[in-house]
């Protein structure tokens, strides 16, 4: 692996930090702006990992479009502060759930850790990837050749999300309209 | 020969501490919008194993899939956040504690 192993833990550090916060934070708005953190540090271990386009959006789609978005939800709802949320919940579902959630981590991590990833390597080698031209221009010939049916049913899925998203959230003035 | 060297398994492990805090706060959590967000997690966290599976496999298809998710992820959110409006409209709450109506 050709990763800095510096960067890498220093932005893992920082991701795990911030997701923690994410979980623990009283205040949306602060949860929603340490996910911010946690898709930039993201984002730098997609560049270290060769991955340029994957990086870039994450950065336009993820920090930019979804954060956007649930910021903006935020400010229109005007949630109280005061309805912290972590204190009231069951004391034996945050346990169990801690519990839970530690042994399977623990599991995973020994997994990955004792087991080889096997499988068929593909044709996409550092030096094939470089000759074709970057990463992107990788990418992109496999999404408009190999991939071009999923490309196109994600325009669909959009579609329909726009759709979904616009006739759920404006239910109740359309109803009062028609009576 | 550096002490320090990034392993896959290490890369792997990563995001799974990722995606399990995202599932910890999933379950202990009340406030739809942090659920919402800690869903977004767990997707970043696949989207990591996606990209290093991708690498070690020189297999561009793992990329591919991040793509995908990362659409799925983009209108799971505009439709989650909808519902979460409209919820917000008839019931002046986002506490998940407080959405009974089949309850009642």
């Amino acid at each position: 692996m050709d990763l800095n192993p510096y960067f890498f833990f220093a932005f893992a550090g920082l991701a795990v930090a911030f997701a923690l916060m994410v979980v623990l934070k009283k205040n949306p708005v602060a949860s929603a702006f340490s996910l911010v953190m946690v898709f930039f540090c993201f984002a730098a271990i997609y560049a270290m990992m060769n991955a340029h386009l994957v990086a870039t959006l994450q950065v336009l789609v993820y920090a930019g479009a979804i954060m956007v978005l649930f910021i903006f939800v935020i400010m229109l709802l005007a949630v109280d502060v005061e309805s912290f949320d972590l204190g009231r919940s069951h004391r034996g579902l945050r346990v169990g759930a801690g519990a839970m959630t530690v042994t399977l981590l623990a599991l995973f991590v020994w997994m990955f850790r004792n087991t080889a990833t096997f499988g068929k390597h593909g044709t996409h080698t550092l030096e094939q990837i470089q000759a074709v031209g970057g990463n992107t221009q990788a990418v992109s010939q496999l999404m408009f050749s190999d991939y071009i049916l999923p490309f196109e049913l994600t325009s669909v899925l959009l579609l329909a999300g726009i759709v979904g998203a616009v006739a759920i959230a404006k239910r109740q003035s359309a109803r009062k309209e028609a009576k | 020969m550096n002490a320090l060297v990034v392993e896959p398994w290490l890369v792997l492990s990563f995001a799974a501490v990722i995606f399990f805090i995202g599932l910890t706060g999933v379950l202990i959590r009340r406030n739809i919008l942090v659920l919402l967000m800690c869903i977004e997690l767990m997707l970043n966290a696949v989207n990591l194993t996606f990209v290093m599976f991708s690498k070690q496999l020189e297999n561009l298809g793992g990329q591919m899939a991040v793509f995908f998710i990362m659409t799925v992820a983009a209108a799971e959110a505009a439709v989650g956040l909808g519902l979460v409006i409209a919820l917000f409209r008839t019931l002046r709450t986002v506490d998940t504690d407080q959405i009974q109506l089949l309850k009642e």
